[in-house]
């Protein structure tokens, strides 16, 4: 997988999108960072080891770290794998190969670029001008997200602490190099199978050792881009993969594997409140122009029945005009009709009563 | 004496006055009480007392769970609220305020649960207040779900608000319904996304079929399936044991709800397949489908993401609700068990099977406590605030 | 102007500036959509 569709898909992931490119996933651009110049590390020949346990216990004295259960020359330690704990900050592992038993030496790698102090959320770890990775655990929250990202697995943590729970690893004897000391493991190894000097200078050396005997070392310095390059580095006369260390953990390192995810973040927060308020304002003008709408329809709805209506009732008053026109004449008539045959009945009376008279008379 | 035993078979537990001896509530006092006494022993005697974690496994349960799944399965609130509020999907207004409200509980029970395994409880704030390691992926993850935490705090007021009725103050807290929205939508995007992309600087430890650059885009989409899976699951179980507080909208629009989410899911679950599928194509990681991890990983593919997705698809257009239901129960398990693939059973997969992470029982127990807290609170607030119902003197004020 | 010598401090330095540029952001866009729709009706 190369590195550059990495970040890409990283950083189209955290953007959450497919948009907005031409935008450059590498945080840093195209700028390269080399690391402090003249910092400090050690070189460990893996081929000069011989699995005396010296390293450990000078880096249990030195760092005043608990007494082991078994003392440090029983060599009966080695016949099983160990890895780093919060008593031990450094372990020698044995691996019984074809020729003869190997030998190397887990500690902190102290990176270029620092998987802990890309992860931590306190910037409790930092990569000193120095060459070594420093732990402040005056912040520390203890959330261990540097023991999930250190792709070489050394930070420790004590479990076992109810209230001062650290996290334990290697400082490659920070404080001693400030006083011009060597750390505790190179000062004591009998075999000069460690070698404390500048990165630079101990790439210089390690590619002298590898030119003198190319029959014997493995031509890879282990720890020169590993994960974008250790401080610690690494010869061996076997393959690295043999004797339990990574050759898959690839060449970029931790911030860039991040970078990408990271700066999606100020992307979301810039575009999402236009995106989201847009179609929320779509969203109420829509529904506005629906409202209007029906309220137009209803309002025509209402128009015409009111028209109609009207019409229909000045149908209905010329009908009842004409109606009542009708009835009034057949009343009246019918009224001069009754007049005219009361007169008459009148009259025939009167004439009766006349006759009636005569005949009296 | 009917009544007496209808509280005991559970139906109606919650009716208040009456007796608290229920199955229900003596099953939830025992983890209470389990529960306390590990918490006791947490804080006085240590991490390593009460879990198996150990260095290879800085991270257990707790936060494969607690805190991943945990964060996903609260994601029903913003996903609600943006559906209603900025969707104008008015038609689902009735789900909001109990999605919100699980919503809070949810984040509210993952800061808790981060005070157990964090090793300094008391240092949580250090972040912001002391120093700001702006490169982690974490410190985004812990300022955007305080953020948010507060966020959801205010959407959850009104319903407090209207039962002690404090009516200026709830009018006020209405009246940030759209910002809050906004802003909790742009911040779930970026904490559900971010919690993926804290494994993006592991890609040596967690096994290349779910190591992805997509691991953000993954972790937000899916959180999309677990937020609209928990609003249909969740009502299911409120209907069944909240109906009587539930007013007639409530009612007349839970159907109505369950088949828009059951849509929604069923879409979002399609497009998760996708690119699901996609990251394999891009990483060329086809090879790894042969092995024991390959084949886990098309249980979780073909399983808890194909399965539901057409699950749902069935239930929506036969206008199957149980179908439905039971289908959001799937996906819920299946965004649950992604969270632990990630977290703990796919990541140290170079490890020797020996060395692999098993949670100690008072790890579970802890995790168990804390759901049952949720749910404990998530009763005492429906049973007595207007969640369910719309409170008389605000009606129609929406 | 100080000068990286390693991508994680330059990452802490410039993502520091960003997350201050967000806040301003989420705040001002508060802000500027009152002053957009300001004079709308309704």
């Amino acid at each position: 997988m190369s590195i550059s569709r990495r970040k890409f898909l990283g950083w189209l992931g955290a953007a959450g999108m497919g948009t907005a490119l031409g935008s450059t996933a590498n945080a840093a651009s195209n700028k390269h960072f080399s690391g402090y110049p003249d910092s400090v590390g050690v070189l460990h020949d893996i081929s000069r080891c011989v699995g005396c346990r010296s390293c450990e216990a000078a880096c249990n004295k030195v760092n005043e770290l608990p007494p082991p259960d078994q003392p440090f020359t029983d060599l009966s330690v080695l016949d099983t794998k160990r890895r780093t704990t919060p008593e031990a900050h450094t372990v020698v592992n044995k691996h019984e190969l074809a020729k003869t038993p190997v030998f190397n030496k887990i500690q902190c790698n102290h990176c270029l670029e620092p998987a802990c102090a890309s992860a931590c959320f306190v910037s409790a770890f930092k990569k000193t001008a120095e060459g070594p990775v420093s732990y402040d655990a005056s912040v520390c929250v203890g959330c261990r997200y540097c023991m999930v990202a250190c792709p070489f697995e050394v930070p420790t943590y004590e479990y076992n602490k109810a209230f001062t729970p650290r996290v334990m690893k290697c400082t490659m004897c920070y404080p001693r190099i400030m006083e011009g000391k060597l750390p505790g493991c190179v000062e004591v190894c009998p075999k000069e199978a460690l070698t404390f000097g500048k990165r630079d200078d101990l790439l210089k050396v390690a590619r002298k050792r590898i030119e003198k005997h190319p029959d014997r070392y493995i031509d890879h310095i282990y720890g020169e881009k590993e994960m974008g390059g250790t401080s610690w580095l690494y010869l061996s006369d076997v393959p690295f993969a043999d004797i339990g260390m990574r050759e898959d953990l690839g060449v970029t390192s931790a911030p860039q594997l991040t970078a990408g995810a990271l700066s999606g973040v100020p992307l979301v927060v810039g575009l999402w409140p236009v995106l989201l308020t847009g179609i929320y304002a779509m969203t109420k003008r829509k529904e506005k122009i629906s409202q209007e709408e029906t309220a137009e329809a209803v309002s025509l709805a209402i128009a015409e029945t009111e028209e109609k209506g009207a019409e229909k009732l000045s149908a209905a008053l010329k009908k009842a005009e004409k109606d009542k026109d009708m009835a009034i004449q057949k009343e009246v008539k019918k009224a001069l009709e009754e007049v005219k045959k009361t007169f008459e009945e009148a009259r025939t009376q009167e004439e009766t009563q006349e006759e009636q008279k005569e005949e009296k008379a | 004496m009917s009544e007496e035993s209808a509280v005991v078979t559970g139906k109606k537990p919650f009716v208040p006055g009456k007796s608290l001896l229920t199955p229900f509530n003596i099953i939830a006092g025992i983890i209470v009480i389990v529960g306390l006494f590990i918490t006791v022993l947490r804080f006085t005697k240590g991490l390593g007392t009460v879990t198996n974690l150990d260095d290879n496994y800085p991270w257990g349960i707790w936060i494969g769970f607690d805190l991943l799944a945990g964060v996903a399965l609260a994601a029903g609130g913003y996903v609600t609220s943006a559906a209603v509020y900025i969707f104008g999907m008015k038609r689902f207004h009735s789900a909001v305020r109990p999605a919100i409200l699980t919503g809070f509980l949810g984040y509210a029970l993952v800061v808790f649960a981060l005070h157990y395994d964090v090793g300094r409880a008391w240092r949580l704030p250090y972040p912001f207040i002391m120093q700001q390691g702006t490169t982690s992926l974490l410190f985004e993850v812990a300022a955007c779900v305080a953020l948010y935490l507060t966020v959801l705090f205010i959407e959850c007021t009104p319903a407090p608000l209207e039962w002690l009725g404090f009516k200026k103050a709830r009018n006020i807290a209405v009246k940030l319904t759209m910002l809050l929205t906004i802003f909790g939508v742009v911040l779930s995007t970026l904490h559900q996304s971010s919690l993926g992309a804290l494994f993006l600087l592991a890609p040596s430890k967690l096994h290349p079929l779910w190591y992805s650059g997509y691991l953000p885009v993954f972790f937000f989409v899916s959180s999309i399936i677990a937020g609209l899976s928990m609003v249909i699951f969740e009502s299911t179980l409120s209907h069944h044991y909240f109906a009587d507080k539930m007013d007639e909208t409530h009612m007349n629009e839970k159907e109505g709800v369950a088949l828009g989410f059951g849509k929604a899911a069923s879409l979002v679950l399609a497009g998760y397949f996708s690119i699901k599928v996609i990251g394999i194509a891009v990483d060329n990681n086809w090879h790894y489908l042969a092995t024991g991890y390959g084949a886990w990983f098309l249980v979780e593919l073909i399983g808890f993401i194909a399965l539901p997705c057409l699950l749902y698809a069935v239930g929506v257009r036969e206008k199957n609700l149980t179908l439905i239901k039971w289908t959001s129960g799937l996906a819920v398990l299946g965004i649950i068990i992604n969270r632990l693939n990630v977290c703990l059973i796919a990541f140290n997969w170079h490890l020797p099977s020996e060395d692999k992470y098993f949670p100690h029982w008072m790890e579970i127990g802890i995790s168990v406590f804390i759901v049952t807290v949720g749910i404990l609170v998530f009763r005492f607030v429906v049973t007595r605030m207007p969640i369910l119902y719309e409170h008389p003197d605000y009606k129609d004020s929406h | 102007m100080h000068e990286f010598y390693v991508l994680q401090e330059f990452m802490l330095h410039t993502k520091g500036i960003v997350y201050i540029l967000m806040v301003a952001i989420l705040l001002g866009m508060v802000g500027f959509w009152h002053f957009l729709t300001g004079r709308e009706e309704d």
